[in-house]
């Protein structure tokens, strides 16, 4: 955790200076109003650094406490919200196309410039406040390619399958069966014929 | 006995296709998808400034700053929108200005927030907060001509401070507070000689301060003061190269102010001496060169300064008109352009400041009538291809509406009133006249036919790239969504919009295009300066039985001032051709719209309007809709929430009025009032159940097969109450000292039927009521996560009626009349879950006959609406639900709720600063029309349980078609096959 105890005056500009040189480290500088979050977006696949925005989310939001301050993130990702009061805070990103977590800042008052940010969906604590989303966001559904197994795994599918299995099984299984009784079973059958073309037949009369 | 083998197989293929067709039900939508029931308009609002980027190659633009707080920069040819950005409210843009070519730089939040902007993608480059007090008229000045090391500085003058900025990195490069008591400075002017700036400041009223700085390290090299007799108004304008004119406050006289190496001198002008009748308010505005404007409402004369010694008026223009900056044209001469009003056009007159008197351009412009007056103009010139110096001009409508003139014409225009809808409603299309027959639209089945081919192709993903376009274009063109006729569905409506501008424009749901649009005369401001108010707007007459043949026709409610005693204004347009059929001055006030359910005998709507002297006026004023209303009366109860005082008031009605023979005038009575503790709670929100609101079932029948049944009861009335401490922002309050309480009310007895705590929560809070529930979502504070709980109530003295005995023997209570007086024994169920996002508005999903399961549509704070199903804010959900609750449907119990993408009804769009969301039941029983509205608007039809009354338009006809033909061949062969076979049997 980056803690960086800020006296007041002129001195405090270069230590914010040297905080933000840390990589987007969680900074807070005391001066009359408040303090200084600053931070930085990471997302990944964007650069070849995995730092910064790709090209397509110029639009990214952060916001402070639900819509008290928005600002945006440059393009390296860093953003930084000055004179916020000593509390606990909630910072959120709006970038269409990825999740991220809010994340809870407190800023201590009794030891001014020391903050604590951790993500609130997971409580992970952020050493420091570099956000990243949680995951991508897919708005569409995707189109499965055409594929028989996908068919076949449908009710319909299942009952086709359940029909091929039959013609081939049972004739199979007649083969087991007593050759007299098979006799007697085909003689029944020759004394009354049910055929399908009677069947047909008899729904026609 | 062996089947036959052909037809397992024949089945097989008849199975895949019947599969293959039935896949295609499914809830989110495909990316192939977008564009087929819904459209996203983009918007930016009303432009109060702009700025042109001048380029000799490339594609031109404009970046604008606009009233709904949006920079945007456009394409100059078109109008369109290359990048936007949406501030925030709390942000408010004050000034915009171009540095280097490449940046735009923006000054905001009273000139604390200065923000850079690559101007070719709009990408922020760099943000710089700025120390000053917070000022009313901050100043963004960018410093020409400065070579110094191939950077510019930009000068921000707010309140005592001055800021130099660097423009290629944010960096403060100097900073200089002034000490004198009081000061305000009011411009920040580049003097002639390099390295100079001079720095105009008022002090307290009657002192001027003239500072002449050094450019590079903001050193004061000279200090010039001044004290005039009389007041300064602070509207202080540079005349010419070294005069300023400055107003007094009695408004009355204008100094001319002369600063020549070290010394002042000034002269008083009487305005009155210059122009006569002068009323009202007027500004002064400066177009350089010594010609000075002075702008009143309706008037703007032109003022050329003869050295210091006085001002003579050069012309005068008595109609309503804009006038433009200066535009520096190349040999040092400047131009500016006036543009007035004249009937059904607009004149477009073009002068330079060196010759005022005369018009370099005079253009005429035909308008739509629609548009009002002209506000804003924003002059730019071009180089014509014969050299000479040609000119367009930006031009701002009353109805926020944004136009390019050129050469006589408008080239382009945006309609962004849209940008600022204060009120929706809806309206049916017209019935399909005899004559015109669906059929025609299927003129020819082969091509119907080659369509649906298509579409197989593309389900069974064996089309090509050519071939899936084909398929795309073929779902946009479908002019079946855009027809201007009553559809079977109800899928095709009007959106009735009210703007802020008092515009009312009718949108076709099919495509969101303009059907027509209508500036309401009643709500333009007048000639004295004086801003109506537009509401409401609600439907007036929809016409069903009687008076069939008639239009129907909407309502818009409007206030002629701001304050809460001003009159009131009527507008009754028709819905088809928005013509205005009936507008009204009110001789009340309008603190109260109450649309009541009854009608009169023309089906008008009846409407009561309470004033500020809390009497209630009833409208039409018709005798049959006052007999209909007397006959009601007694049964009329009302309330309203004092959000100041703290106070929720329940009313009757009473016939009798201190107006004296108004009978449509009635007096109101107060039955109850719930006062809060105002040291511990302040009322956050109050919210009640959609009037049209239809509920289909009356109970709900629980796993065990036992009956619940809900409280269905229209007077019920949600309040959340939060505790004054926790009333500001996330992170002002503690837990400790945050609390929320929830209210149920019922609004005839003004009974509380429920009332639960949540310590540490705290606002904002955003609520939805329908049927027998209620969900709300606020902060929790010691979880520091967003919660939305949900209250179901459910009526307990109906609970006796299952038993069967009591029925069969005639005890039961169903034949009791309910009545709205007793005290109901309800039973409430509630649970609270997270819910990562912030939220900006709450809906539920409305439909036709109430069948259809709900959702929620929550606005996020990234600007999207996410439908979430009702069932996961159920609070009967459990960790292990048993074995009959999950065949009920119920989920089990998580933390938090889940967040979807797929559920995103906006997909990859967003609505950006959404404020709205308003779902309209179709015809359809499953599926509901959503309009969602902020700076933009997006609209898209959504089917909370799944289209189970329809097929989607993704069926495909070819395949069945294609299956049922293989089925009949199938049986065919089959019979032809087993005919054989018998035959053959036989001959054995």
């Amino acid at each position: 955790m980056a803690a960086s105890f800020a006296p007041h005056g002129h001195l405090l500009l270069l230590l914010v200076a040297v905080v933000l040189a840390c990589l987007g480290t969680a900074a807070a500088a005391g001066s009359g109003e408040g303090y200084t979050i600053a931070g930085r977006i990471k997302i990944d696949g964007a650069n070849a650094k995995g730092f910064g925005l790709p090209a397509k989310t110029s639009n990214t939001k952060v916001i402070l406490n639900g819509g008290q301050r928005v600002t945006f993130a440059r393009p390296d990702g860093y953003f930084a919200f000055h004179n916020v009061p000593a509390g606990t805070h909630l910072i959120e990103v709006s970038s269409i196309g990825y999740f991220f977590s809010p994340v809870r800042v407190d800023i201590s008052a009794r030891n001014p410039g020391y903050i604590q940010a951790a993500l609130t969906e997971t409580r992970r604590v952020l050493n420091e406040l570099v956000l990243e989303p949680l995951k991508e966001e897919q708005y569409y559904e995707v189109r499965e390619p055409f594929s028989v197994m996908s068919l076949l795994k449908s009710p319909m599918g299942l009952m086709v399958g359940f029909m091929v299995l039959m013609v081939f099984v049972m004739p199979k299984m007649m083969e087991n069966i007593d050759p007299e009784e098979m006799k007697q079973a085909q003689e029944q059958m020759r004394n009354n014929p049910v055929s399908f073309s009677s069947l047909l037949a008899r729904a026609q009369g | 006995m062996a089947a036959p083998p052909h037809r397992p197989l024949l089945i097989l293929l008849a199975g895949l296709l019947v599969v293959a067709s039935v896949a295609t039900l499914a809830e989110a939508i495909y990316e192939d998808q977008v564009g087929l029931a819904d459209w996203h308009q983009k918007y930016i609002g009303k432009v109060k400034q702009a700025v042109y980027h001048s380029q000799k190659s490339g594609r031109r633009r404009v970046v604008v700053l606009t009233e709904e707080n949006v920079i945007s920069s456009l394409d100059l040819r078109s109008g369109d929108i290359f990048w936007r950005h949406v501030i925030d409210k709390n942000d408010p843009l004050d000034q915009l200005s171009l540095s280097l070519g490449k940046y735009v730089l923006t000054l905001s939040s009273g000139g604390t927030i200065l923000r850079a902007w690559n101007l070719p993608d709009g990408q922020m480059i760099w943000e710089t907060n700025l120390q000053t007090s917070t000022a009313s008229n901050p100043q963004l000045h960018v410093m020409s001509n400065n070579k110094v090391a191939k950077d510019n500085l930009v000068l921000v003058s707010a309140g005592r401070w001055i800021y130099a900025v660097s423009s290629i990195d944010g960096s403060i490069s100097w900073e200089k507070e002034f000490s004198l008591d009081g000061i305000e400075i009011k411009q920040v002017l580049q003097s002639p000689e390099n390295g100079i700036v001079y720095a105009v400041g008022i002090a307290g009223s009657s002192k001027l301060a003239l500072y002449h700085l050094s450019a590079k390290t903001g050193e004061v090299l000279k200090d010039i003061q001044e004290s005039f007799p009389g007041e300064l108004s602070g509207e202080i304008v540079l005349g010419s190269d070294n005069v300023l004119v400055a107003l007094n406050k009695a408004r009355s006289s204008l100094f001319l102010i002369e600063f020549n190496s070290g010394r002042i001198s000034y002269n008083k002008v009487h305005v009155s001496d210059l122009v006569q009748d002068l009323s009202g308010t007027f500004k002064l505005q400066s177009l350089s060169n010594g010609v000075i404007a002075l702008q009143t409402p309706s008037t703007v004369s032109l003022l050329k300064l003869k050295n210091t010694d006085g001002l003579e008026v050069v012309q005068r223009f008595d109609q309503p008109a804009a006038l433009s900056d200066a535009l520096t044209i190349a040999e040092k001469d400047e131009a500016f352009a006036i543009v007035q009003h004249m009937g059904s056009q607009i004149e477009f007159v073009v002068k330079f400041t060196s010759d005022a008197s005369s018009a370099m351009i005079r253009e005429k412009v035909n308008i739509d009538q629609h548009r009002g007056n002209v506000e804003k103009v924003f002059l730019n010139s071009y180089i014509r291809t014969d050299k000479s110096h040609g000119f367009r001009a930006l031009v701002v409508m009353e109805d926020h509406s944004l136009l390019l003139i050129q050469q006589g014409e408008v080239v382009w225009s945006r309609e962004d009133g849209l940008a600022s809808i204060v009120d929706v409603t809806t309206s049916e299309l017209p019935v399909e006249k005899d004559g015109v027959s669906v059929a025609d639209v299927e003129h020819n089945l082969f091509e119907w036919l080659k369509g649906h081919m298509l579409k197989l192709k593309g389900t069974l993903m064996l089309a090509n790239a050519d071939e899936v376009a084909a398929i795309q274009a073929l779902r946009l063109k479908s002019s079946e969504k855009n027809k201007m006729t009553r559809d079977h569905n109800g899928f095709r409506k009007l959106l009735i919009v009210l703007t802020k501008a008092g515009k009312v424009i009718a949108l076709h749901t099919g495509d969101g295009r303009i059907i027509w649009s209508n500036l309401l005369p009643s709500l333009r401001a007048s000639r004295f300066g004086v801003m109506p108010s537009a509401l409401r707007i609600y439907q007036w007459q929809v016409p069903h039985h009687s008076v069939m043949r008639e239009n129907p026709s909407v309502l818009v409610v409007g206030k002629s001032g701001a304050e809460s005693s001003a009159p009131g204004v009527f507008s009754i347009l028709d819905s088809y051709s928005g013509e205005e059929l009936n507008a009204m001055r009110l001789d009340h006030s309008v603190v109260q719209i109450i649309p009541l359910t009854l009608k009169d005998l023309s089906e008008q709507r009846l409407h009561l309007i309470v004033d500020s002297n809390s009497n209630a006026h009833l409208y039409p004023k018709s005798p049959d809709a006052l007999d209909v209303f007397l006959h009601e009366m007694p049964n009329l109860y009302f309330y309203s929430v004092d959000i100041l005082t703290n106070v929720i008031r329940g009313y009757s009605l009473q016939k009798s009025c201190n107006i004296e023979g108004d009978e449509y005038c009635f007096s109101t009575k107060e039955l109850w009032s719930i006062i809060f503790p105002s040291d511990s709670e302040r009322i956050a929100i109050s919210e009640t159940r959609k009037m049209n609101e239809v509920v289909h079932t009356q109970a709900k029948t629980i796993g065990d097969h036992d009956v619940m049944y809900k409280y269905l009861s229209k007077n019920l009335v949600f309040v959340a109450t939060v505790s004054p401490k926790a009333a500001g922002d996330i992170g002002s309050a503690l837990p400790e000292e945050a609390s929320l309480v929830a209210y149920l009310i019922d609004a005839v007895t003004g009974r509380v039927l429920h009332r639960v705590t949540h310590h540490g929560a705290q606002g904002p809070v955003h609520a939805v009521l329908s049927e027998n529930w209620v969900v709300y979502h606020y902060f929790n504070l010691r979880a520091h996560r967003f919660e939305m709980a949900v209250i179901e109530i459910y009526d307990q003295s109906r609970a006796d009626n299952k038993d069967v005995m009591k029925l069969i023997l005639g005890k039961h209570n169903l034949s009791a009349p309910i009545t709205s007086y007793a005290r109901p024994e309800v039973v409430v169920k509630s649970q609270s879950y997270f819910f990562t996002h912030s939220v900006k508005a709450m809906a539920v999903t409305q439909t036709a006959k109430g069948i259809t399961s709900k959702q929620l549509l929550i606005g996020t704070i990234s600007d999207q609406v996410l439908a979430l199903d009702k069932r996961y804010l159920d609070p009967r959900r459990s960790a292990n639900p048993t074995q009959q609750e999950k065949e009920e449907g119920i989920i089990p119990l998580t933390d938090s709720l889940p967040i979807i993408p797929q559920s995103f009804v906006t997909h990859s769009h967003q609505v950006e600063a959404l404020r709205g969301i308003v779902s309209i039941p179709a015809k359809l029983e499953s599926t509901t029309l959503v309009f969602t509205y902020g700076v933009d608007l997006f609209y898209t039809q959504l089917a909370p349980s799944r289209t189970y009354d329809s097929l989607t338009d993704e069926f495909s006809y070819a395949l069945l078609l294609i299956t049922i033909a293989v089925l009949v061949a199938a049986i065919i062969v089959t019979w032809i096959w087993s005919e054989k076979k018998e035959l053959r049997d036989k001959w054995r």
